[in-house]
């Protein structure tokens, strides 16, 4: 299986991704604001903060979806060198520099099934090896052997995330819990080096959520991936998180290990909540 | 969310009623000019009479009409969601299509010998199979990929005035023109699609719909190159291998090579081979393109194009290659068309056309091969059949679509069969 561990890549903590004072304005809403971050490999950062404050545009500026006002988003990448995310073609962001992404709204393909879902994450080392369907046409050698390798990482992920017995189910007629499962399972599938989760365990049951948890420590910990996590249920971020970036109203209000956020007075504030004279005064 | 399924158990009683009313009231005021007033012959004069009564009983059987009309429709609803919860929307490939498929199939094949005293019967089949083809293109773009298309019928005109042209100009057989005509149908395709296939779903409909017309325009109105409105004549009809389709004279023909009697039919029967060798070379194309990953692609791209996008995939490849290859099998349709005709001209690629194509696709089950030649089946004869009552031909025609769309509303086929199975075995 090709998600073996490359020996670069081995040292925990090696900086994978760099944002370099980021800002995203839509009109007159500021919706990011001068945001700077580094993200290791091998290490859960979560991102979070209130409703609203700008995590999900994080990910759009990150994955190529929104070009952002101003800023950098840098890719230090193990074979290519640093790349600037911020102005490639989303579809490069997880093709090229290995960044891929789930949504906060569930996207899977609905009426395929969930082995058809991680087959398609592999389209692009399928087609090159189907000879853009040539080769595939007349089922030569080597593209068997390409579809069987693929066949063989889909099924060890659905192995790894409990997926095995629907895997000729429709996506569409699952639960919620599961449907998540699938989105992180087909994100798998594409190798990234850098994971990043828009609110996973949304709609999962505590059982759910513990198993997230111990998947989300064993991506970064045997599989050396970043994991860039957003999430609100406080079970998850205080449990795994490397590094926690708390967000507000677009401004990055803190930033430290779970212990310093849990005691951080702005952290505090802004969750309980803080009537309107605070509010301009910050 | 997404499979949440809407409860369709419908409005309350009183809804219905005052739905009912609306209707009623309506047609209490149309009824007035229409029904109410009627004018009368007296003595010569033209007078007006009035007949309240049966106005009344008019407006009476609109509201119970429409009353029971709402009851039937949610019934059929809720019978129908009824139906759709209690199974998967995956299932085992059934075994009834694959056998229908079979039958079809067997039955395609003997058709000419059967009917061979019938010129009729195998031109018509012909007429069906070129639809069927037509429909098999379409549904690459419409079923497969979700891009709406409304100018198909353009790749068709261009691969009818490819053979048009090469024949009538440079001496170009049949079986030569094929490939051209397919690379040069793709090469618009991919003309067309460059530009416009980063637009969305309406735009592109529209965008195709212009496209369509304009490559008819051009047809009428550059006479030098195709003939303007006149067309092309006298387009040489394809040869069995070389040998003519004609009475005897000099030079071996068909007849004469084989030693059997002359008939205008062998044409007939050997042009309803070519298209449906061609058909269903074109049905195990794409049957084989769909398990390949430009195929899976193509579906992806339909059901969600930017998750495809975070996965790393260029959509817009994706979708030219779907647009291209639509193009092609719409040209290889073209150059069949124009040789079995022998004379083309602008009129054959009106919009009409089109659309009857994307009729043929919606209606049999976007993406499902054996509901196109269903649909097309349906399409052509219903039109044939119709003859006897020839004004009410289109009104039939537009009745039987929207009975059908209410009863299927995913086309008459719409399952969909997976393209990998990890389970072997069939699972209920
Ligand atoms: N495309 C857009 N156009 C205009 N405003 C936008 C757009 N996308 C996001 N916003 C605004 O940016 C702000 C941040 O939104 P974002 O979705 O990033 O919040 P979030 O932190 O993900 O919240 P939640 O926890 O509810 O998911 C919101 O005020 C939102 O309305
Ligand atoms: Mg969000």
């Amino acid at each position: 299986m090709s998600n073996t561990l490359t020996p670069a890549a081995n040292q925990g903590g090696k900086l994978l991704l760099e944002v370099e004072h980021l800002t995203m304005r839509f009109g007159g809403l500021t919706a990011l604001n001068d945001l700077s971050l580094a993200v290791p490999a091998g290490k859960i950062t979560s991102i979070i903060g209130p409703n609203g404050a700008g995590k999900t545009t994080f990910f759009n500026c990150l994955t190529g979806f929104y070009k952002p006002t101003t800023g950098n988003v840098r890719m230090h990448h193990p074979q290519y060198g640093p790349l600037l995310l911020n102005q490639m073609p989303s579809y490069h962001v997880a093709r090229k520099a290995g960044v891929v992404r789930t949504f906060q709204n569930i996207r899977l393909f609905p009426n395929m099934t969930v082995l058809e879902n991680l087959i398609v994450a592999q389209h692009n080392a399928l087609q090159r090896a189907s000879r853009f369907s040539i080769a595939g046409l007349f089922g030569q050698a080597g593209y068997k052997s390409a579809r069987e390798a693929a066949l063989a990482k889909a099924l060890m992920w659905l192995t790894r995330l409990k997926l095995l017995d629907i895997a000729d189910t429709a996506a569409g007629n699952l639960s919620y819990g599961t449907q998540r499962r699938i989105e992180i399972a087909r994100a798998l599938c594409v190798d990234p080096l850098l994971l990043c989760l828009d609110e996973p365990a949304a709609g999962l049951n505590p059982r759910e959520s513990a198993e997230l948890n111990e998947l989300l420590l064993y991506l970064s910990r045997e599989h050396n991936k970043g994991v860039l996590l957003i999430e609100h249920d406080m079970n998850v971020v205080m449990r795994v998180s490397d590094h926690i970036c708390v967000l507000n109203f677009g401004n990055k209000i803190a930033e430290g290990n779970p212990a310093q956020i849990q005691n951080d007075p702005d952290v505090i504030k802004a969750y309980l909540g803080e009537d309107e004279t605070d509010q301009e005064a910050a | 969310m997404t499979a949440f399924i809407p409860d369709h158990s419908g409005p309350g009683m009183t809804a219905r009623l005052k739905d009912a009313t609306g209707v009623a009231v309506v047609s209490l005021f149309l009824g007035i000019p229409m029904i109410a007033l009627h004018t009368v012959d007296v003595g010569g004069v033209l007078a007006v009479a009035t007949r309240w009564p049966w106005l009344i009983a008019f407006a009476v059987t609109m509201f119970t009409g429409r009353l029971v009309l709402q009851f039937a429709l949610d019934h059929l609803k809720i019978n129908k969601a009824r139906r759709e919860r209690a199974r998967p929307a995956v299932r085992a490939t059934r075994p009834w299509l694959k056998w229908t498929g079979y039958a079809v199939l067997g039955f395609s094949i003997v058709l000419p010998i059967m009917c061979s005293g019938n010129r009729y019967v195998v031109d018509t089949a012909t007429t069906v199979m070129i639809y069927v083809m037509l429909g098999w293109g379409l549904n690459v773009v419409v079923g497969l990929a979700g891009l709406l298309d409304l100018g198909y019928v353009a790749f068709y005109a261009v691969g009818a005035y490819t053979y048009g042209l090469l024949s009538t100009h440079f001496g170009w057989g049949f079986w030569e023109t094929l490939p051209v005509a397919g690379a040069l149908a793709a090469g618009f395709g991919i003309l067309l699609g460059w530009p416009t296939l980063r637009l969305r779903g309406d735009y592109l409909a529209i965008v195709t719909l212009g496209f369509g017309e304009i490559v008819r325009l051009i047809l009428v109105n550059w006479t030098d190159f195709s003939g303007g409105p006149n067309g092309i004549g006298s387009i040489p009809r394809p040869t069995f291998f070389g040998l003519p389709f004609a009475p005897a004279g000099d030079g071996p023909t068909f007849a004469s090579f084989f030693g059997i009697e002359y008939a205008p039919e062998h044409r007939v029967i050997f042009l309803y081979y070519v298209i449906l060798v061609l058909a269903l070379l074109t049905n195990l194309f794409i049957a084989r393109l769909r398990k390949l990953p430009v195929g899976i692609a193509w579906e992806a791209v339909r059901e969600d194009e930017v998750a495809c996008k975070a996965l790393g995939m260029n959509v817009t490849n994706i979708k030219l290659s779907a647009f291209a290859i639509g193009a092609m099998l719409g040209g290889f349709a073209g150059v069949f068309f124009a040789a079995r005709q022998g004379f083309i001209s602008p009129e054959s690629f009106v919009f009409s056309e089109s659309a009857t194509i994307l009729a043929i696709v919606v209606l049999g089950g976007m993406g499902s091969q054996l509901g196109v030649v269903v649909a097309a089946i349906l399409l052509v004869l219903l039109p044939e059949l119709g003859r006897d009552f020839s004004e009410y031909r289109m009104l039939m025609f537009g009745a039987a679509m929207i009975l059908i769309m209410v009863w299927r509303p995913g086309g008459l086929i719409a399952s969909r069969a997976p393209t990998v199975r990890l389970h072997k075995e069939a699972q209920p």
